[in-house]
């Protein structure tokens, strides 16, 4: 279950930010290591609010700074 | 020139005189058009006016904190989304400053200047996704100006200019425009009001000596709504006959 969310999220991830593959690991950073602006990060919590088909509330998103924060909370909430 | 077909635009206030002025105008260049007001029987009037085709009503009473968020839903729905945004209700409750009651200060910062942010706010999400919107504050020239009588008013005019040109630098990047269209006077019910004496002293501070009409206000709207406009965000046009040059 888990690998199968971490390969969604990473997959909404290359799609948003134009970033490679190979980049998108766990630990990295939308905003230190993707090159995201904040603005950035809002889009892509509302992608995985669709693809998952889920509320991620704002003080939640707040939190969500790394590709395995989203992997975690889609796991934990979903 | 314009052309607005296939677009859906909200406009609030739209049973006042610049408000259905500015829904006509949007209707005209082809796009469905949600009227927003607290006086029902009025803004079925402007809706048979434009013909009744592309036209919902959604009353709403935006002094209530969570009448905005509920109102850009109903907009979604009836129209399946919602790529213009006016902001365009508006209350005065004048006095000097020294009379001014607190309760009056409130409801017009409440309606202004509040319920403007919050309906934008509810607005972005679809608008980011679309990469496409369109934000327009209407203020008025004496939030640059100010005027005696209406700290209050002036204050949250000024607010929705400060507002729309934070806003603008936040999602100008993602296609979505924020800009204000400031009318100097204009001719409806709100300075019918005024005396002939104040009339005519306003008259003399106007270069193009009478006060403006509904339709000079909508047709700026009209521009800041269409594609041609789209690389003009986090201004201010503004609107008076030159009474006031900025």
């Amino acid at each position: 279950m888990s690998n199968d969310v971490a390969d969604r999220v990473k997959k909404i991830v290359v799609e948003h930010l134009g970033v490679e593959e190979a980049k998108v690991v766990e630990s990295a950073s939308f905003i230190d290591d993707l090159g995201a602006d904040s603005l950035d990060t809002v889009e892509l919590v509302m992608a995985f609010e669709e693809e998952f088909g889920c509320e991620i509330p704002d003080d939640a998103a707040e939190k969500i700074v790394t590709v395995q924060n989203a992997v975690d909370f889609i796991s934990e909430n979903v | 020139m314009f052309d607005l077909s296939g677009k859906t635009a909200l406009v609030t206030g739209a049973s006042g005189g610049i408000g259905s002025a500015i829904a006509k105008a949007l209707h005209d260049q082809g796009a469905v058009v949600g009227l927003s007001g607290t006086r029902v029987e009025a803004l079925e009037k402007v809706a048979a006016e434009l013909g009744g085709d592309r036209v919902h009503v959604l009353p709403a009473n935006l002094s209530d904190a969570d009448a905005p968020a509920d109102l850009v839903k109903r907009a979604d729905e009836a129209m399946g989304q919602l790529d213009i945004l006016v902001n365009n209700a508006g209350l005065t409750r004048d006095n000097l400053a020294m009379r001014l009651k607190d309760e009056d200060w409130d409801t017009v910062l409440a309606v202004n200047l509040t319920a403007s942010f919050r309906l934008s706010k509810a607005c972005l999400r679809g608008m980011m996704k679309r990469r496409w919107g369109r934000i327009i504050g209407i203020t008025s020239v004496v939030g640059t100006t100010g005027n005696a009588g209406q700290t209050n008013y002036a204050a949250s005019k000024a607010g929705l200019i400060g507002m729309s040109k934070s806003l603008a630098q936040e999602v100008a990047s993602r296609g979505i425009t924020v800009n204000c269209v400031a009318p100097g006077f204009i001719a409806t019910a709100m300075t019918d009001v005024l005396s002939d004496d104040i009339k005519e002293n306003l008259l003399s501070s106007i270069p193009c000596a009478k006060l403006g009409s509904p339709e000079d206000i909508a047709a700026s709207v009209a521009y800041l709504s269409s594609n041609e406009a789209a690389y003009v965000t986090g201004q201010t046009l503004h609107v008076n006959g030159g009474m006031a040059m900025i």
